[in-house]
């Protein structure tokens, strides 16, 4: 029965660094992970992380980009805590060992990126998550002696004591099947985004938003969970991202005709308009008939040098030649919009507390809400470092005043019988994968990059019947080693209640904003909407419940957003 | 659609159940993957068990042997798995060198993660610190951006021939993991971490340069390249004398061809050990009467080798010994980039047509060239 003072649950960039963070501060920290922490999703976070380094660039600019970017959803708050905070924090990792690459003068190089008014965009190739995420575990593995990893344990519940503060986690540990109480006064979700909500998605298969189900469950309060942005280079059917770094390195978009169509949508920025304005454009092509065959696009990276692709788009190349079949430096490669991030999460403040007391989240799990209605490409790298950092400080100086609580007498073998129950389902119907692939489909094909009031409604009534399916859904593995299935069904239930958070507050909004995109509520209406919508599971657990915050505005007023 | 026929193996460790070979077959296009194979067997048997995540050869979770050979199975065609298995069925198994847990998962903690610790795995940072970043030229960091490429799937370690027959040798991965510390000019360390594995006799230099690492690598991290780059810098940067012969052995090695323009094995195990008279040689050589007797009889050496020598003239040879020498720097190949520097043709030839989003037809493995080229 551990206990620590700060319990981290994931690890990827968010939690390593909150990790981090909370053993500086002097706490003992447990760290858990339902992968080793090297395959967490930020390994596949290519293009690179914003940073104001150039002298000529200021956070103010980063800031007012990301402002714009976010169609001013954006706490402008937590936007300037993350600008503000980026110099330092990737100068950090370039001292910790982040190959950087550099500049004529030795300095940090930064490359285009979408909706960026200047270079500013710190990268390593196009492995600059891989890079900082080895260079992270790196950090925590030196940190031995204050950070206990526990790799390859999956959560199954958050723990809260009467007063509902949140004291720690019951885990099972995948290689033995043994389920464990964990004990903290305070506990830091940092378990990335939800995209096997949707199918297909450039997320991982374990992307499937544990930390947003688990605080969900918990009473806390998740915000903007009808934001999620489609990333407009994905390859077809598999879903793999190519990095925006190829269109930042200057690479053109084509449809059928050989019309370079950015110049319709975005007269000045063309391919590095913001994300949502891009997934749109190419969506419209290909919904009006100019796409390919097979509803794609053409990108072309033969525009940019070829030994420049060599040396700085090179995963792409192979992912080009091992996944498409195509020599990227040699001819186009045929791309469309693709699931890829999900800007809402656990509503959070700056120092990542949510609104459950003893319970922070950080990264994409986590909605601050710095990245509003639409993230710019290279921002969420930089989330989960500011945010992480941030919400391992926090988390630390609450486990100087608070203490452990007392161990449960039951949370392990109520566990124990949920899962017991699961494997003993009767083995008619659905197995659990057949249902996620039709939450997938159901999910991209009418909350996608268009929405309107019927597929939503389409879409929310089948969540509900995979929810209803679900409780009788059956598994193969009912043993203790490495079972992989019983984590499978326990995750099957996260993304349908995300899926159904996200229907619900995107049923809800009617009108434009960013990437969420009504065609039967056309423009964004400030008067009326310019607020966040925050969901809680009702008491009894269905369904959600809708309620409104306010934005948080400093500076910048809303414009009419172009590009 | 296809229809490939799936061997597996599969195992229980927890019950101490005997591995037996799971038979199936899937119908898929020949374009997908072996991991979109064994996740359709999965779905019909949620108990296979294979770690998983990211589909793009990034994450490094799914490393397995594909008919032998080491890969990631989310990076491997099932027509390129079906031409290595002729008519036969695709042979999954679990990575080697390292114990199985449960089918095809192995316990990479107990054999690569603590090797990678054992190369004291972080950047020790070179004083003074600077406030903002370490001032380093591009080159340096493109270089390095290789060795860090490393997603840690354990396909060398899997593929590793020394550590067949040396459990304890500290092996392609961590050897490159250490090197990429090594050749960073902010690693304070880089002395004290050549030395160390240049002392350690299961270290740099217990490495037989067998190539199957560079072979089996996904991402072009050349493992064997960056070992014999290791041993360089250990003995021309930094004038390590190692107690294992290791450097002695290098030197003897150019020295012979040097003298002889082909090796000559008869020399060679003499010059390493201080010259025929050597007692030192002596030792070694009484030592290496068994392996040696046994080459022979395999044939694996010739006599002439052992007893006269051989010699072969090659025109220019000293002069091109002197050029290498007189270089102000030494030229160190980097697959990363300058692999491709004057290589006009494509990576490897475009199949499919532009229209079509499938993954390509199989070809051959376009790191196989470049490794002979290291």
């Amino acid at each position: 029965m551990p206990t620590c003072d700060v319990l981290v649950i994931g690890a990827g960039l968010a939690g390593q660094r909150a990790a981090l963070a909370a053993a500086e501060a002097g706490a003992s920290v447990a760290m858990l992970s339902k992968v080793h922490p090297v395959r967490s999703h930020s390994v596949a976070a290519a293009g690179g992380i914003n940073a104001s380094v150039d002298d000529e660039d200021s956070w103010e600019m980063h800031a007012g980009d990301t402002v714009k970017g976010s169609d001013y959803l954006g706490d402008q708050d937590a936007v300037e805590v993350l600008c503000q905070e980026a110099p330092g924090e990737i100068r950090r990792l370039e001292r910790q060992g982040v190959a950087f690459h550099r500049n004529a003068q030795g300095r940090l190089d930064t490359r285009p990126f979408g909706a960026a008014s200047h270079n500013r965009t710190c990268y390593v190739a196009d492995i600059t998550g891989q890079a900082i995420l080895h260079v992270l575990y790196e950090q925590v593995t030196r940190s031995s002696d204050q950070i206990d990893r526990y790799e390859e344990w999956f959560v199954t519940t958050l723990l809260r004591d009467d007063d509902g503060n949140c004291t720690g986690c019951v885990a099972r540990e995948l290689r033995s099947g043994r389920l464990e109480e964990f004990r903290a006064p305070s506990t830091i979700l940092a378990t990335g985004g939800a995209g096997q909500v949707f199918k297909p998605t450039t997320n991982a298969v374990i992307c499937t938003g544990d930390g947003i189900a688990l605080a969900y469950r918990a009473g806390a309060e998740l915000m903007d969970m009808e934001m999620l942005q489609y990333h407009p280079t994905t390859l077809a059917v598999v879903g793999i991202l190519i990095t925006e770094g190829a269109r930042g390195e200057g690479a053109h978009l084509y449809n059928v005709h050989g019309e370079r169509f950015m110049e319709k949508y975005a007269p000045n920025k063309l391919e590095l308009a913001s994300r949502d304005v891009v997934a749109r454009a190419e969506q419209t092509e290909i919904n009006e008939g100019r796409g390919f065959p097979g509803g794609t696009v053409a990108l072309d990276i033969t525009k940019v040098p070829r030994k420049r692709t060599l040396e700085a788009l090179r995963e792409i190349v192979n992912i080009g030649r091992d996944f498409a079949g195509v020599d990227i430096t040699a001819e186009p490669i045929q791309i469309c919009p693709g699931m890829h991030y999900i800007m809402g999460g656990v509503r959070i403040d700056v120092d990542g507390a949510s609104s459950v007391p003893g319970l922070y989240a950080a990264g994409e799990t986590a909605c601050v809400s710095c990245h509003g209605a639409n993230r710019l490409g290279g921002n969420s790298l930089l989330d989960t470092l500011i945010f992480g950092r941030r919400a391992g400080v926090a988390a630390a100086a609450r486990a100087r005043e608070v203490a452990t609580a007392p161990p449960t007498d039951s949370a392990v073998s109520d566990q124990q019988k949920r899962i017991d129950a699961i494997g003993a389902r009767e083995h008619v119907g659905p197995k659990v994968p057949e249902l996620k692939e039709k939450l997938g489909r159901a999910m991209h094909a009418d909350v996608g990059v268009f929405r309107d009031a019927e597929g939503l409604q389409r879409a929310h009534q089948t969540v509900r019947d995979l929810k209803e399916q679900t409780a009788r859904a059956w598994i193969d593995d009912t043993g203790t080693l490495f079972n992989q299935d019983i984590p499978a069904a326990l995750e099957l239930e996260h993304v349908l209640d995300i899926a159904e958070c996200i229907t619900t507050a995107a049923a809800e909004r009617k009108e434009c904003r960013g990437s969420h995109f009504r065609t039967d509520f056309p423009g964004r209406r400030d008067e009326e909407w310019m607020h966040h919508l925050l969901v809680t599971a009702s008491p009894d657990g269905d369904p959600p419940r809708l309620s409104e915050a306010p934005v948080t505005v400093t500076r910048w007023e809303p414009q009419e957003r172009t590009y | 659609m296809p229809v490939f026929a799936l061997k597996i193996h599969r195992e229980n460790t927890a019950n101490g159940g005997r591995p037996y070979w799971l038979e199936e077959t899937v119908e898929l296009d020949g374009h997908r993957s072996i991991l979109d194979a064994i996740i359709e067997l999965k779905e019909r048997d949620g108990s296979l068990g294979i770690r998983y995540s990211c589909r793009a050869a990034i994450c490094g979770s799914c490393g397995v042997r594909i008919c032998g050979r080491p890969h990631l199975a989310c990076h491997t065609q099932l027509d390129t798995a079906q031409e290595w298995a002729g008519d036969g069925p695709i042979v999954i198994e679990p990575m080697g060198n390292m114990p199985v847990i449960k089918d095809l998962i192995v316990d990479m903690d107990a054999v690569h993660w603590a090797k990678v610790n054992r190369v004291r795995p972080w950047l020790v940072g070179a004083q003074p610190v600077p406030e903002r970043e370490y001032l380093v030229d591009h080159e340096t960091m493109v270089d390095i951006t290789q060795t860090q490429a490393c997603i840690q799937c354990g396909s060398c370690v899997s593929n590793c021939m020394t550590m067949e027959v040396d459990p304890l040798f500290v092996g392609p991965a961590a050897l490159a993991k250490a090197f990429r510390f090594a050749n960073d000019p902010r690693d304070g360390a880089a002395r004290e971490r050549l030395l160390d594995l240049a002392q350690d006799p299961h270290g740099m230099y217990a490495c037989t340069h067998c190539f199957q690492c560079i072979d089996a690598c996904p991402k072009g991290v050349a493992p064997m390249s960056q070992i014999m780059r290791m041993r360089r810098a250990a003995n021309s940067d930094h004038g390590i004398v190692d107690d294992n012969n290791g450097h002695r052995h290098e030197a003897a090695f150019v020295e012979n061809i040097k003298r002889n323009g082909l090796l000559n094995e008869g020399d060679l195990l003499a010059d390493s050990y201080g010259g025929k008279l050597s007692p030192r040689f002596m030792r070694v050589a009484i030592q290496s009467l068994p392996p040696i007797t046994k080459a022979l009889v395999r044939g694996k050496i010739g006599r002439d080798a052992v007893f006269h020598g051989h010699r072969k003239h090659f025109k220019d040879l000293a002069g091109l010994f002197d050029r290498v020498s007189a270089r102000p720097k030494r030229l160190e190949l980097n697959l990363y980039v300058s692999g491709y520097e004057d290589d006009p043709s494509p990576v490897r030839p475009a199949v499919g047509h532009a229209a079509d989003a499938s993954p390509s037809a199989p070809g051959p493995n376009p790191r196989k060239g470049r490794a002979v080229r290291a």
